[in-house]
């Protein structure tokens, strides 16, 4: 493989992110806990010119040239659009972990440090279009994530938490990776252009649709669908909430980027076969998700089976993926909910308690009294989650509901709807607590950093809900392999 | 009046109360309760009175929408922004308006905590219900039908009575299960005028969520599909109307909401549902509605919701319960009217909506205004009280008589007609209608003998002030209505008749005999009572 000389111009994103990062670890040995609120402040520098670069590779004619890394590499409007998701998510972290890492006695240096080598590992995830390099990409977001999950090393949860992830992590990617070795042993090649040529016209056999339903399986894992789940609630318990946040959206959205991907580009010619394997999952995600929700007292582990639920409806989308509203769906709904999943998430940073944020429900008692924007942008972010117009949730699962109609899987449909208004139930149960009720004092720790970042995902909430023509537009134009 | 087709009149009555609302949000602080009230008030003043002279400009015999506006909205969908009103909304429009200023003007002593809060959400709900009847697009009705769910559930959990977040919870949860599945409806619908779902073959017009349009698209579907998209859209409205069995969260709602909460919900949110099955149901699926076994569900839900609704309320001991039940009654008659698919039955059925409005409303009101003196609604706490509050006892009487359909009051007019078009159909559905009037006035009866009737023996209501000016001004409003419509309803009657034409050309009925007083304007002259009513006489 030779390197082209505009390889490296559309690659800047990828290694200014990896010199930030290395650059962040450096630093951080010499700037002790007092200060490193200057190193979260210099990671969303680093990461707002990153965006710069994208922009500006955005922008470049190069990128539909020719093939990229020898094709190992895509820069269609479908990676760019979830680069600049998975990067918004990251910054989103970044200044909800402000305050909150730097109340924890353990070093925040190496923490800003893992969340953009996670970044870096996303970023060329949604933009691989070989599945050896979207696996190690994988690998690299996974890695760090595990290590960031466990990075309240001395809390014996955090530490549970990391192990979980690590464990479960691994068998899932081992699962993956068997199937990915299957679909090579059938194809010989592992480009999704070229395997949706050879399988465009060989037959289909048992071993190939082993090796997909494992590919699959490997996936699924990564966004949580029942019954590949059980990590999610643990895992979200015990990481630090901000990490918690992190992993709601940023992640999710990378793993859902990779699997619409590789069974729109690599896969179609199966839809058949895998298309009643995934309405199958769908359905049970839903319905598992908002049931078990509803049996929650603890605010983490209530919304990890929201995010379950959450990843259910986004499946309709893939499901319906040759629909015109299927993968256009998807990205309208990923976007959505990283606005208003974070921004929920925010809120329960906002309301610290033993150093853990909100824990139970009845940390939200009385929260109109004592603050009522706060509590009116938390309204906001749970009417968008539930699906309550004007919200961009709302949009984003009308598509969702639109694609699954349009695909033939009207019961699905009808499951979804249900679903979806069951689940109001426990996201009022937080209005309820924040407006019909007196307050306990509980902490309210915001920063200028994270009331900034429910700012921004409560403004895009309203916004994708309100007036969501304009986005919507330039979403469509984002489908795989669209320049 | 040419100027108010010009100008977006209806959008303007629409966003007054939010921006009222935004006003009080952002600029009076919470501690000046005394001018968020009095704002509060002028803004729905103002609201109701911009509302008027569409009573004035509407022309009475066109048909189609009037004073239509619209603008793009989310094209890359098909969905725009569309206003516009016939005679149905028309006067369900003049009705939220109204309701609307007296909610606001009822809550001075009854609110006295969160008042801004209280305020704020009273005007947003207020634009909700506007746009639920003002727009001509089926995503814009969509999402104004959710969002008003939004201040009605906090009007209910935070003002509300003892178990409000019990029944706050269960009224947006049955509601919005409902609104979910009519969604699915409407998407279904979509895929129908554009390129086809599940084996039905898309008819490939340009996407759209246009009322009209897709109305005219959806009376042209097969059969078997307009059966399923009316249950689609029927589980929306039945349990928003309430229909028997979906009525369970009516009571809850009703008893627990703060007076002007049971008001609005009785008054205007209940008659969405009903509104839903004329303005919707009924021009949609015409086969689907004329379709025996449909029918015949239909037919038996409302008498069922009839004598269920009017024998339960008899057993009530709460009075806010009461009315509630009494609701359910009412709505059965009006459902009835609906579906006997003739002018009669719907132009009385409307008619009946409004009245539905003023006297359950005015009821709620009155129970508010005791309630607000002794901190009870158990009916076995008063009694006698026509001597301690003679004027309350005279509007509770003018009140509980036009609900219990006395002539020359509005309930009569309504609920004769509707019994006009039943008995069209068939002799046994107005008959067993006919056991809901002889109920209704037994609990409306006994309601008033308990109440005001007999010795004043409870030492509480020794001293109980009789009405202020402010609660006059309040239920006055609804007694001239009351009587207006009972002594002069032709106006309403020709408003009416163009839309109700429409609906029925659509199922298929007959036109052209029309209730007689409508086509005659003569007064009632007296129609010969029937048995029933001859008897609660």
């Amino acid at each position: 493989m030779k390197l082209q000389p505009t390889d490296w111009l559309l690659l800047s994103p990828e290694l200014f992110l990896t010199a930030a990062g290395l650059t962040l670890l450096a630093l951080s040995v010499f700037f002790g806990k007092a200060k490193e609120e200057f190193l979260a402040f210099l990671a969303v520098i680093f990461l707002g010119i990153t965006a710069a670069l994208l922009t500006f590779v955005a922008t470049s004619p190069a990128r539909s040239a020719g093939p990229i890394l020898s094709g190992m590499f895509v820069l269609d409007n479908f990676a760019l659009f979830f680069k600049f998701l998975v990067l918004l998510s990251v910054i989103l972290t970044v200044l909800g972990s402000v305050r909150f890492v730097g109340a924890a006695p353990y070093p925040g240096g190496e923490y800003y440090a893992l969340l953009v080598f996670t970044c870096v590992g996303m970023f060329f995830m949604v933009s691989g279009s070989n599945l050896i390099s979207i696996y190690v990409a994988l690998e690299l977001m996974a890695l760090s994530s595990y290590v960031l999950a466990g990075y309240f090393k001395g809390e014996i949860k955090s530490t549970e938490a990391a192990l979980k992830y690590f464990i479960l992590g691994a068998f899932s990617s081992a699962v993956l990776l068997y199937g990915l070795s299957l679909v090579y042993g059938t194809a010989g090649k592992l480009g999704l252009a070229e395997l949706a040529q050879i399988y465009g016209s060989a037959g289909r056999t048992n071993a190939t649709l082993l090796g997909i339903i494992l590919v699959l399986a490997g996936l699924l894992f990564k966004i949580a669908a029942v019954p590949f789940h059980l990590w999610t609630p643990d895992v979200y318990e015990g990481a630090p909430t901000p990490v918690t946040a992190f992993f709601s959206v940023g992640p999710k959205v990378a793993a859902y980027a990779i699997l619409a991907r590789i069974f729109y580009v690599g896969f179609p010619r199966f839809h058949a076969d895998w298309g009643l394997i995934v309405a199958v999952v769908a359905a049970a995600t839903m319905i598992w998700g908002n049931v078990a929700a509803l049996l929650q007292t603890n605010v983490k582990r209530m919304f990890a089976y929201s995010s379950i639920a959450h990843a259910g409806y986004a499946l309709l989308g893939v499901l319906g993926f040759q629909t015109r509203f299927g993968m256009w769906g998807v990205l309208v709904y990923l976007l959505a909910y990283t606005l208003m999943n974070f921004g929920a998430f925010g809120l329960v940073i906002f309301l610290e308690t033993k150093g853990y944020a909100a824990e139970t429900v009845a940390d939200f008692n009385g929260l109109a009294r004592r603050n009522m924007p706060a509590a009116v942008v938390m309204l906001i972010f749970l009417l968008s989650l539930a699906g309550i117009p004007p919200t961009a949730g709302f949009i984003g699962k009308y598509y969702l509901f639109t694609a699954a109609m349009d695909a033939g899987y009207a019961w699905l449909a009808v499951i979804a709807v249900l679903a979806s208004a069951v689940s109001l139930f426990y996201y009022f149960r937080i209005a309820a607590a924040m407006f019909f009720t007196e307050g306990t004092p509980v902490r309210i720790s915001g920063s200028y950093a994270l009331t900034a970042a429910v700012v921004i995902c409560a403004a895009g909430t309203l916004l994708i809900g309100i007036a969501p023509e304009r986005v919507l537009d330039v979403l469509h134009r984002c489908l795989p392999g669209r320049y | 009046m040419n100027t108010l087709q010009q100008i977006p009149i209806l959008s303007i009555i629409a966003y007054i109360p939010l921006a009222g609302a935004l006003a009080i949000m952002f600029l009076i602080p919470k501690e000046k309760t005394g001018t968020i009230r009095a704002f509060a008030t002028v803004v729905a003043g103002l609201d109701f009175a911009v509302s008027i002279p569409l009573w004035f400009a509407f022309e009475r015999g066109k048909a189609g929408y009037q004073f239509v506006e619209h603008a793009s909205w989310i094209p890359s969908l098909g969905v725009e922004y569309r206003f516009g009103i016939d005679g149905i909304t028309l006067l369900l429009l003049l009705l939220t308006t109204l309701i609307g200023f007296i909610a606001v003007y009822c809550s001075f002593s009854a609110i006295t905590e969160r008042q801004k809060e209280y305020y704020v959400l009273l005007l947003l709900l207020q634009t909700f219900m506007i746009g639920t009847f003002c727009c001509l697009d089926f995503f814009l009705f969509y999402v104004f039908w959710e969002i008003m769910l939004v201040p009605m559930y906090f009007l209910i959990g935070v003002w509300g009575g003892q178990r409000r977040l019990y029944a706050a919870i269960k009224f947006f949860l049955y509601t919005l299960a409902g609104s979910v599945l009519m969604l699915l409806g409407i998407i279904a619908l979509y895929f129908y005028n554009t390129t086809g779902f599940l084996g039905y073959k898309g008819l490939g017009h340009a996407a759209t969520f246009s009322i009209e349009k897709l109305t005219a698209v959806a009376a042209g579907m097969p059969v078997a599909l307009q059966i399923w998209l009316f249950f689609a859209f029927f589980f929306g409205f039945a349990i928003k109307v309430p229909m028997f069995p979906f009525h369970t969260w009516l009571p809850d709602a009703h008893t627990e909401a703060p007076t002007a909460g049971s008001v609005i919900l009785a008054a205007v949110l209940l008659k969405m549902g009903t509104y839903g099955f004329v303005r919707f149901s009924l021009p949609m699926f015409p086969q689907a509605v004329q379709t025996s076994w449909v029918i015949g569900t239909m037919v038996a839900l409302a008498i069922v919701g009839i004598v269920y609704g009017a024998m339960v309320t008899l057993v009530q001991k709460d009075m806010k319960k009461l009315i509630a039940y009494s609701s359910v009654s009412h709505l059965g008659f009006v459902m009835l009217g609906i579906f006997a698919l003739n002018m009669a039955g719907i132009q009385g059925g409307v008619l009946q909506m409004i009245n539905h409005g003023i006297s359950t409303g005015a009821l709620f009101l009155l129970v508010g205004i005791v309630y607000e003196r002794r901190h009870t609604r158990m009916i076995a706490e008063y009694g006698g009280l026509a001597r301690q509050m003679p004027v309350y006892a005279t509007y509770f009487l003018i009140i509980a008589l036009s609900s219990m359909g006395l002539p020359l009051l509005n309930g009569f007019i309504g609920e004769f007609t509707i019994l006009q078009g039943a008995f069209a159909k068939s002799f046994w559905w107005a008959l067993f209608a006919c056991t809901g009037i002889v109920l209704g006035a037994a609990y409306l009866l006994w309601l008033y003998q308990r109440v005001f009737f007999g010795e004043l023996s409870n030492p509480a209501n020794a001293k109980l002030p009789d009405l202020s000016i402010r609660e006059q001004l309040t239920l006055a409003p609804l007694v001239v209505l009351a009587f207006w419509i009972g002594l002069y309803p032709k106006p309403f009657f020709d408003i009416l008749r163009t839309p109700a034409e429409n609906v029925v050309r659509a199922v298929g009925g007959q036109t052209l005999t029309p209730p007689a007083y409508a086509l005659s304007g003569a007064e009632p002259s007296a129609p010969a009572p029937t048995p029933a009513e001859a008897a609660t006489r």
